[in-house]
């Protein structure tokens, strides 16, 4: 049975071998060798050009006043208009301001804790202990942002909020904190550590697994101490996957998840709270500004771009550590 | 040996740990307390990560509401179909990339790699979603997020490194490519199936983004909207509370925190077992990523 079926597969093999009758047939192979295989890639491909690359596209109405009832092709074009009304718009700084400065923040703090934890995490010996450690500090990341941000928002509450009874309780006045500009960066940066401090251990927990156990052996030999193994054999031994997350985090240091400040924010804190997305979806989708909204999230992801690409590059020529 | 375990560096990382510990689950517990306690107890704050007064009036209000059976239904039927759906067009997509023989194979990776870097944004994906007439039904909320990036990087790699002589056997068999697919790699993989599948279900649960743009009928809201509605935009049904009487400002809190936890609850519950899964992904993304 299968020796027959085989057959067919002989002659085409046959075929390929065969230089002959090159311009018909290159094409008809190719076909024949493909036609599975794209047909698999196929749903995948429609998903990339329908909703990936047709929205850039679309970016055509930045330069246009677009309408919803003309749709894209009827309605006029204005050049540079919106880009113009973005940069004279007295929030430009503002805005992006407090995008830079959250992404920021949330870079310098948020990216070394989980280093800290996964180093400590690897002295654990107890194994029971360090599986049970890890395994509660990965939950909150599957917590949704709708939940954390209610938990923030319920637990800061200056009536009956858990950390303002504690507040009290040690005989101070409560903090309004969510309405406090000062505060939103902190709040927010504490709670993207809180929510995926311990997922962002397993890149490194990962590495760790891999450095080489005669090291510290070595190490020991030469009277190394703890702290000189961790300093002189665990961190260099991942100090590639440090770079790594760090083009990765440094390249998208602006996009920061829309969820979870659309949701922790208020207008008392706008001054501070309010960030490029944030301002895009009010503008475009609640005041049905389309063109203006698409205009300014379209000059964000070119920063974007810009960002994650001279990471990049200065991460190849300083420690020949890359993406691309 | 002895010394060795009292050494300070054990005592202040065995600390943090704990520190991380307690910081981690507290709030759960508390929530959890509170919003069983009765509620005099919960106005003079007596209530920590105990309950006192066993009192299941919160979730019986909770329950009661049919706007939350509706929204815990469409929540369930998105995540099943946009999971079922994502896991389908991803792993078929991934397989055909996994294999360097396919003609135009390093084009349409750059073309897919290139989106994570730059796409079109929020309001041009809007009216494209729109153009499709998926505005306002079940398909705005299944097909936009179909294939992340990450998850079909993820599976491609998966798929490279099972053995090609596999692949060969099943050729020679008189397979073709699909029927390699889906008999010998399919098969083959089912952990990295059952990984791939929990990323996306738990995305699609905690989903807030696509409803918040696409949905528009409140009969359509998943789980995610009503508990903005319910506990950010502060419009908890004031009606039901005072009903319960006693300080509705307290009472408010209970009810916001039943509410938390029964739309936590499946992820909480089911979470310790498949775990594993999720960091055998994550470990497959950090070494080959």
């Amino acid at each position: 049975m299968a020796q027959t079926s085989a057959a067919p597969n002989l002659i085409d093999d046959v075929e390929i071998a065969v230089p002959e009758q090159r311009r018909p047939g290159r094409m008809r192979r190719m076909w024949r060798h493909n036609k599975y295989l794209w047909l698999l890639f196929l749903p995948c491909l429609i998903y990339y050009l329908v909703f990936r690359y047709a929205p850039m596209f679309g970016l055509v109405i930045t330069f246009k006043d677009y309408n919803l009832f003309k749709g894209v092709w009827a309605s006029e074009w204005v050049g540079f208009k919106y880009y113009r009304m973005f940069f004279e718009n007295p929030d430009f700084f503002l805005l992006m301001k407090n995008t830079f400065l959250l992404g920021v923040y949330n870079l310098a703090f948020g990216f070394p804790a989980p280093i800290i934890l996964a180093l400590l995490l690897n002295e654990v010996r107890k194994a029971a202990f360090k599986r049970f450690v890890q395994t509660v500090s990965y939950l909150p990341h599957f917590i949704s942002n709708v939940i954390v941000a209610s938990m923030v928002i319920m637990f800061l509450s200056p009536t009956g909020g858990l950390i303002n009874e504690l507040i009290q309780a040690f005989g101070f006045k409560p903090i309004n904190f969510m309405n406090e500009p000062g505060m939103f960066r902190w709040i927010y940066v504490i709670s993207e550590i809180w929510q995926h401090i311990g997922w962002e251990t397993i890149i490194y927990l990962a590495a760790l697994t891999a450095v080489d156990p005669q090291l510290y052996e070595a190490a020991s030999i030469d009277g190394a101490s703890r702290m000189r193994k961790l300093w002189h054999v665990t961190l260099p031994g991942i100090s590639f996957a440090i770079v790594i997350t760090l083009i990765l985090n440094i390249g998208s240091v602006l996009e920061i998840g829309f969820e979870k400040v659309f949701l922790m924010q208020n207008p008392a804190i706008y001054e501070t709270a309010d960030i490029i997305s944030t301002y895009v979806y009010r503008v475009g989708m609640e005041q049905g500004n389309f063109s203006y909204g698409a205009a300014i999230d379209l000059f964000m992801g070119i920063i974007s771009l810009i960002f994650i690409y001279t990471a990049n590059f200065i991460s190849r020529r300083v420690s020949e550590t890359s993406l691309w | 040996m002895i010394a060795k375990r009292f050494s300070l560096f054990n005592v202040v990382s065995t600390v943090v740990l704990l520190f991380v510990v307690i910081v981690t689950l507290y709030p759960f517990l508390h929530m959890l307390a509170v919003s069983l306690s009765e509620d005099v107890y919960v106005m003079k704050n007596a209530v920590t990560i105990w309950p006192k007064g066993l009192d299941f009036g919160m979730y019986e209000l909770v329950l009661g509401d049919p706007k939350m059976w509706t929204a815990f239904r469409n929540t369930v039927v998105y995540t099943l179909l946009g999971t079922a759906i994502a896991l389908i067009v991803t792993s078929m997509g991934a397989y055909a990339l996994s294999r360097k023989d396919m003609a135009f194979q390093k084009t349409f990776t750059m073309l897919i790699v290139f989106t994570m870097f730059f796409g079109g944004g929020m309001i041009p994906t809007f009216l494209v979603v729109r153009s499709l007439g998926f505005v306002d039904t079940i398909w705005g909320m299944v097909l936009p997020g179909a294939v992340s990036t990450w998850n079909l990087i993820l599976m491609r790699t998966f798929f490279a490194g099972i053995p090609k002589e596999l692949e060969e056997s099943g050729r020679i068999d008189g397979l073709n490519d699909i029927g390699i697919f889906f008999r010998i790699i399919v098969p083959l993989s089912k952990a990295s199936f059952a990984t791939i599948a929990l990323f996306y279900a738990v995305g699609l649960w905690n989903n807030f983004m696509f409803p918040l743009l696409y949905l528009r009928t409140p009969d359509l809201f998943p789980l995610q909207v009503l508990l903005r509605n319910l506990v950010l935009a502060g419009s908890a049904s004031s009606g039901d509370v005072t009903r319960i009487g006693g300080d509705n400002q307290i009472v408010e809190e209970s009810l916001k925190y039943a509410t938390i936890m029964v739309s936590s609850l499946p992820i909480l519950i089911v979470y310790p077992f498949i775990q594993k899964y999720f960091v055998k992904g994550a470990m497959i993304g950090a070494v080959k990523g």
